[in-house]
């Protein structure tokens, strides 16, 4: 399994898209040491100034510093990005495993729920349940991972029904040791690279729902330095000061790629075993 | 008789287990927009009404009746395409949504036709070149396509071709030229995904002992190819250009408010920023109910292609 990602690490794209994931990452943390500005200072009179030496990226309508809202923004974006992925694969994967294993009634109940969260598409899903909980930062993450969980159940689900009558499970099972302990340290961790995959690219989609619910007006409300809001605010300046909406969605796009990439990659590795 | 027969109680089996879906997501949606914080008549009378008008519009819109009765009411009406009046401009909801809605479908059609014809060559292209410069170009190119934000990708197709060159309209509808850049928009992304599918599903069919069998009489790769694998490979994208459709959906809400576009994407966002509760539930039944249908179709399409896919 290690091997699987010995051979990720090697590949140069790979490499390249860690280093910018890890550069946002760095950002993210450091923002109050390498931020250039207040990324909430708002000055008139520098409104919508074009990239200079003073502001590397221009100035917004209220003029702020693009380039400090951006670093603070990473801030946002990675951690609706984490925790929405981490709380909705954990959600599916519990639910997925869980309706995988022990079937009948359960697997029914589990079925029919994912199959009315996936009567909508995943976006609508989240605009949805933001419009419902009002947007703030939690609404915005909590959306997003329920958008990703259906796909995380059938998926667990699916894995888990090829693993549920191979031998060294039912070998557990004659041998007494109860279904959590098998679901859990048997089943999981068997089928963990083909969730790793998924999981990666679950980080960029993530991103894209989060940004594209900021980009509407119900994400991560204002001021605050969430890229997809800046995005959706920047467009009504487009005609006069196009510098508003470049940084942001290139920030959104690079992000997402790296993730895009590595996942991609990972799938190929595990499919070509 | 007897595939006749099969097929048509498949057909029926999966219209049930569709309508069984249907009324749990409406359900769903009914109990989640009750939650929605905030009084639709109390936005409806405005800020300076007095008490009284508040309850006179509650109770004209059918607000004071029990959660029950009027989640039974609501169910009734459904069920006759009888969705209600909108808040916001009093007429009925589905004649709002039955004028928006062939703007989203004309954006859908115009985007996937796109889409398909440049996707499926340049897929095959791409398999058929396996490893080599062209491949990685149209792979980078599809993977980069994927990650694209659509809102972002909108708004710089109107940085260049609106702003810059003052070729095509930044928003609006009417005319041919209105279409075109929230059809390439849609298109870019749905374009990126088939080429990775096409590629993929035309690979794998080359690995057939069919085409080990083709190879091996002597036939050369490309009549192999054009002969027999493609009739094959296609199968899968058909199913994935049909699944496709919810994300056309999903990113018309937001390619119909970047181009102004005048669909049912963008009634949703209006709707759920006034709170029009009829308004919402009407149109995420109908796109809800549309997307279904697609699906429905997608798979009995994948069936008359392909003879092997059995029935149940």
């Amino acid at each position: 399994m290690s091997e699987q990602y010995v051979r990720l690490i090697k590949s140069k794209r790979v490499q390249i898209c860690l280093f910018i994931i890890l550069s946002f990452i760095f950002m993210a943390l450091f923002a109050d040491l390498i931020s250039p500005y207040d990324p909430l200072e708002t000055d008139l009179s520098k409104s919508c100034k074009p990239p200079s030496i003073e502001h590397l990226l221009g100035t917004d309508e209220l003029g702020r510093d693009i380039l400090s809202r951006i670093i603070y923004g990473s801030r946002l974006t990675l951690t609706i990005s984490f925790l929405a992925t981490a709380l909705g694969a954990v959600t599916g994967i519990f639910f997925g495993v869980v309706s995988g294993y022990f079937g009948g009634a359960v697997d029914t109940i589990i079925q029919r729920i994912t199959e009315i969260l996936l009567a909508l598409p995943g976006f609508l899903l989240a605009i949805m349940f933001v419009a419902i909980m009002g947007s703030s930062l939690w609404t915005v993450i909590i959306s997003v991972s329920i958008s990703i969980i259906p796909s995380f159940i059938r998926m667990v689900r699916g894995l888990t029904l090829q693993v549920r009558e191979l031998e060294y499970v039912l070998a557990a099972k004659q041998l007494g040791v109860n279904n959590v302990k098998i679901m859990f340290k048997h089943i999981i961790p068997n089928v963990s690279p083909t969730i790793i995959a998924q999981i990666t690219l679950n980080l960029g989609t993530s991103i894209l729902f989060a940004s594209g619910l900021g980009f509407l007006g119900i994400g991560v409300p204002p001021p605050a330095p969430e890229w997809g809001t800046m995005l959706g605010t920047g467009r009504a300046y487009i005609f006069y000061a196009p510098h508003l909406i470049i940084s942001p969605g290139l920030s959104i796009f690079l992000l997402v790629l790296s993730f895009n990439i590595i996942g991609d990659r990972l799938g190929e590795i595990i499919a070509s075993k | 008789m007897e595939p006749v027969l099969s097929a048509l109680k498949y057909f029926f089996y999966r219209l049930l287990t569709l309508a069984i879906t249907l009324v749990g997501l409406v359900t769903l949606i009914f109990i989640l927009i009750r939650s929605i914080p905030g009084d639709p008549a109390r936005v409806l009378a405005g800020m300076m009404a007095s008490e009284e008008d508040v309850n006179l519009i509650r109770e004209q819109l059918g607000l004071n009746q029990p959660i029950y009765i009027q989640y039974f009411i609501y169910l009734k009406n459904l069920f006759t395409f009888n969705l209600g009046v909108s808040f916001r401009t009093d007429s009925p909801v589905i004649n709002e949504i039955m004028a928006r809605l062939p703007n989203t479908l004309l954006l859908a059609v115009t985007s996937t036709c796109l889409a398909v014809i440049l996707g499926v060559p340049l897929g095959v292209i791409a398999a058929s070149r396996k490893g080599g410069k062209l491949d990685l170009l149209l792979s980078t190119f599809s993977i980069a396509g994927i990650s694209l934000p659509i809102y972002w990708l909108g708004l710089i197709l109107i940085l260049i071709f609106s702003v810059e060159f003052r070729l095509l309209p930044a928003g609006g509808s009417g005319t041919p030229l209105h279409l075109i850049l929230p059809t390439v928009t849609i298109a870019l992304y749905l374009m990126a995904f088939i080429v990775k599918i096409t590629k993929a599903s035309v690979i794998d069919s080359m690995e057939k002992n069919y085409v080990i069998t083709a190879k091996s009489k002597g036939l050369s790769e490309r009549t192999i190819l054009y002969r027999h694998v493609l009739k094959n490979a296609l199968i899968p994208v058909v199913t994935i250009v049909g699944l496709q459709f919810g994300a056309l959906l999903g990113g018309a809400v937001i390619t119909e408010t970047i181009f102004a576009w005048p669909g049912l994407g963008r009634l949703i966002v209006d709707s759920i920023n006034s709170r029009d509760y009829p308004m919402v539930q009407g149109s995420i039944f109908i796109f809800a109910l549309l997307y279904a249908l697609v699906n429905l179709a997608t798979d009995i399409l994948y069936t008359l292609i392909d003879p092997r896919v059995r029935l149940k």
